[in-house]
């Protein structure tokens, strides 16, 4: 049986990462789901494209490309497609994936295509020294929203699910096991699996914002959530301010690569090129 | 015999080399006057057990072709003048991290939307410095439609050969017209075929830049059992990201090296009537149509006048082109644009021949008559 | 020797379709052919126009720049480019839409389209017999090679409807012209 340890680059190490900040805690949770699932490292390829959550791949020992900002999802597509056996999973920041890699993210999840997301959401662009993302909440401070961010944040796992995704999840850095758990699922499954995990900036965004250090943003992304399936039963005055957690949907519609394999068959009538 | 002579299109003929030559993997974004190779490659690549997927959009298409190359497969892209731009910053990752590819840049009339989808060759330079960085360009460009298919396969190879991205470009006029060609058999491609150097069985250890036998280093595919690393950061031999200065220096120099090593075996060149010429005209693409043209014309006229195609425009052909500004009086550089080419022929003729511009900007063919007036005034100056 | 053709009229005439029929008919006699079609301002308001140029050798420059043989399937097309056409340039004309057509020797008016519609009760042939018009007058290809051509180009249905429509056409030609 594998341990999580088996799956670092233990020679990369010191990660970049800044003290307190919440990525190393869904990496933590990725390898100990990949040990779990006992995985062959050869068939694992982590893509990123550019800030802090996407230096990730370079310490894991799996087929690792670092790509250009936003795009990660777009060299996956033709990992994937090119090779159907390995399993593409995309590692991005809030920034990476909902800004310039918006585009690229709403296509692969209305493709359903057969790979898995993760974003690490911590609400501003980390490695540029923060400035506001789409995912930094309105009126937040941010070096580019000095008198408080004026735009509104995105519902990243609505837009997701609106997209068509197979498999959409939220956790955050003060619930590992949900973490562990979403990814599980994202990965023994098909088509497009997204998982956001909420992570803390304490360096950039919780200083500049006096949300205290990484425990105190822990503790509050602790307290500020709640269990989907537990909101359900609630009147909405008791939601406010409240982040959802939890799997939001959880479907097995045809992917892209079925919908391709199909093709091919139909057009070849069965006799494999 | 018969179903291989064909009157093919320029664009067909491209998809079809392509595909012929191994090409599996074809990302594309609707264009004009590009369109044409997405669609044939879409109708080819599924039967053929590869891929064809029209992207969200360029940039996204140039992603997903460096990485189906990075899994193993032949892979080409193909646009056009704004689309080329939206690539570009790609294609320098491409160049970068040393992995295979084609991209196609058939020219349009620009800058901006410009008028699609008029000729034009306003994307030279582009071809070379279009990305950001010290990047070692390579772009190819024919003038039929036989060249068109010959030269997709060579750009095919040079990739494969040297782990770099290849421009093959072209222009409005060959990618759309109509003309004879004689398709090679499968078995003739395959002779011509280069692949990718790839890592010896069983090796312990595989570095992914590790130069020390070859600036050419073996690229494995993703899930061939190697698990490295690939990133837009400068790297070292691991592929693991550097900031050494000495590491960072023989990067960036050594893959500028691996192409002006090979210059004389990537250097595609056509000569008419050039033995005893006065006068010459430098053009590539349509415009080295009109040229051969004029020739005929102005050698009616008894001017002694030829003609050199540059087919392979980056690396620029310096020492080709020097040996032709040192014999001749005079050299005509006509152009669809505002003058391009004409600066590097002048950067090699050294002052030894007068260079003389001619640039036509209307979205209009350059044709052989204007060739030959421009040809005329200097002949009688 | 280089021939340079210009099949000009509107949209849906399938003047290009013709074009590339004639051109691949010369390509199987052995001569060299290029075909291009014109994009742009000139393309607008559904005017269309192919241009054909065969040669014995190596056709350089692709482009139409002064045509030999010009055919109008619309008044427009007649206008624009049979009005004006170089000395010894042959002008072919549907007659019965283009009334505009010059009276001169080296024009030839043809029912390209009535031809057409009476062969086959459509008019959408009338690209084949105009084919077969132009080849029995200049003889461009042989016969054999254009029928050919026709055969592997047009839809399967229509196959053997335009090779009446291509018979026709030469037949209507070579008896009018006989009787001049």
């Amino acid at each position: 049986m594998a341990e999580a340890w088996d799956f670092l680059r233990t020679d990369k190490m010191p990660h970049i990462w800044c003290p307190g900040c919440g990525h190393g805690v869904m990496m933590n949770a990725l390898l100990r789901t990949m040990a779990k699932l006992d995985v062959n490292k050869d068939d694992i390829c982590v893509v990123s494209g550019i800030g802090c959550a996407s230096r990730l791949p370079g310490y894991l020992d799996f087929n690792t490309l670092h790509t250009t900002h936003g795009r990660a999802l777009a060299f996956a597509t033709g990992i994937k497609l090119a090779n159907p056996r390995l399993k593409v999973i995309v590692v991005s920041g809030d920034g990476d994936a909902t800004a310039i890699g918006g585009n690229h993210l709403i296509h692969a999840a209305r493709r359903n295509m057969d790979i898995t997301l993760i974003c690490m959401n911590n609400n501003i662009y980390g490695m540029t020294n923060g400035q506001y993302s789409p995912m930094t909440p309105t009126s937040m401070l941010a070096t580019t929203a000095p008198y408080g961010n004026l735009e509104r944040n995105f519902d990243l796992c609505k837009l997701v699910e609106g997209c068509g995704a197979n498999y959409v999840a939220r956790a955050t850095a003060a619930h590992p096991r949900n973490i562990s758990q979403y990814i599980e699922y994202a990965l023994t499954h098909k088509g497009f699996q997204f998982v956001e995990v909420m992570t803390q900036c304490p360096t950039y965004y919780g200083r500049r914002n006096k949300l205290g250090g990484p425990v105190e943003m822990i503790n509050s992304l602790k307290q500020n959530t709640i269990l989907n399936t537990a909101a359900a039963k609630l009147p909405p005055e008791k939601l406010e301010g409240k982040i959802q957690i939890g799997e939001f949907v959880k479907k097995e519609e045809l992917t892209y690569l079925d919908r391709f394999d199909a093709m091919v068959d139909r057009i070849t009538g069965g006799v494999k090129p | 015999m018969a179903d291989r002579l064909r009157l093919m299109q320029g664009n067909e003929a491209c998809a079809l080399a392509a595909a012929m030559a191994g090409v599996r993997f074809f990302a594309g974004y609707p264009i004009t006057p590009s369109t044409e190779i997405a669609e044939q490659m879409s109708e080819m690549l599924p039967k053929l057990g590869g891929k064809f997927i029209q992207m969200e959009d360029e940039i996204a298409s140039m992603a997903a072709i460096v990485g189906a190359s990075l899994a193993g497969m032949k892979s080409m892209t193909a646009t056009s003048g704004p689309g080329f731009s939206l690539k570009q910053e790609n294609i320098g990752f491409a160049t970068f991290t040393e992995v295979p590819c084609v991209v196609v840049n058939v020219q349009r009339t620009g800058p901006s939307t410009g008028l699609p989808t008029n000729t034009a060759q306003g994307d030279m330079m582009q071809a070379k410095y279009g990305s950001h960085g010290d990047i070692p360009a390579i772009a190819l460009y024919p003038s039929t439609v036989p060249e068109i298919f010959d030269m997709t396969i060579k750009a095919i190879n040079i990739s494969e050969m040297l782990r770099q991205p290849v421009i093959l470009l072209m222009d409005e006029i060959i990618a759309h017209m109509r003309e004879k060609i004689l398709v090679p058999t499968q078995e003739e491609v395959d002779k011509m075929l280069v692949s990718r150097p790839k890592p010896a069985k069983g090796i312990d250890k595989y570095l992914p830049y590790d130069a020390s036998m070859s600036d050419v280093p073996p690229l494995a595919a993703y899930g061939e059992g190697y698990r490295f690393h690939v990133t837009g950061l400068y790297h070292d031999a691991t592929g693991f990201p550097t900031s050494k200065p000495a590491e960072v220096d023989a990067k960036i120099r050594r893959i500028h090296r691996k192409v002006n090593n090979v210059v004389d075996d990537i250097t595609f060149l056509r000569y008419d009537q050039m033995d005893d010429a006065e006068y010459a005209i430098v053009s590539c693409g349509s415009t080295a149509r009109s040229a051969r043209r004029a020739v005929v014309l102005a050698r009616e006229k008894g001017i002694k006048v030829g003609s050199l195609q540059l087919k392979t425009i980056w690396p620029f052909p310096e020492a080709k082109v020097s040996e032709v500004c040192s014999k001749v009086k005079k050299v005509i550089v006509p152009e669809m644009n505002m003058g391009q080419m004409v600066h590097e022929v002048e950067r090699v003729a050294k002052g030894r021949c007068k260079v003389v511009p001619y640039n036509r900007v209307d979205g209009e063919p350059l044709t052989p008559e204007e060739i030959l007036e421009t040809l005329a005034k200097e002949v009688a100056w | 020797m280089r021939k340079e053709l210009r099949l000009s009229g509107s949209g849906g005439q399938g003047l290009i379709t013709a074009g590339i029929i004639l051109a691949e008919a010369a390509m199987r006699d052995g001569l060299e052919a290029v075909q291009t079609q014109s994009y742009g301002p000139e393309a607008r308001g559904g005017a269309a126009k192919a241009e054909v140029i065969l040669s014995d050798a190596e056709v350089d420059y692709p482009k139409v720049t002064s045509p030999d043989y010009i055919l109008a399937m619309t008044p427009i097309a007649c206008d624009r480019y049979g009005c004006n056409i170089k000395p010894g340039a042959k002008l072919v004309v549907d007659e019965d839409l283009v009334p505009n057509a010059p009276d001169s020797k080296h024009c030839y008016k043809f029912p390209i389209t009535k031809i057409s519609k009476e062969i086959t009760g459509r008019p959408l042939s009338a690209n084949i017999v105009a084919l077969g018009v132009l080849n029995e007058l200049f003889k461009f290809v042989s016969p054999e090679r254009l029928e050919e051509a026709v055969r592997q180009r047009v839809p399967k249905a229509s196959v053997e409807d335009n090779v009446r429509a291509l018979n026709e056409g030469i037949r209507y030609t070579r008896e009018k012209m006989q009787d001049k």
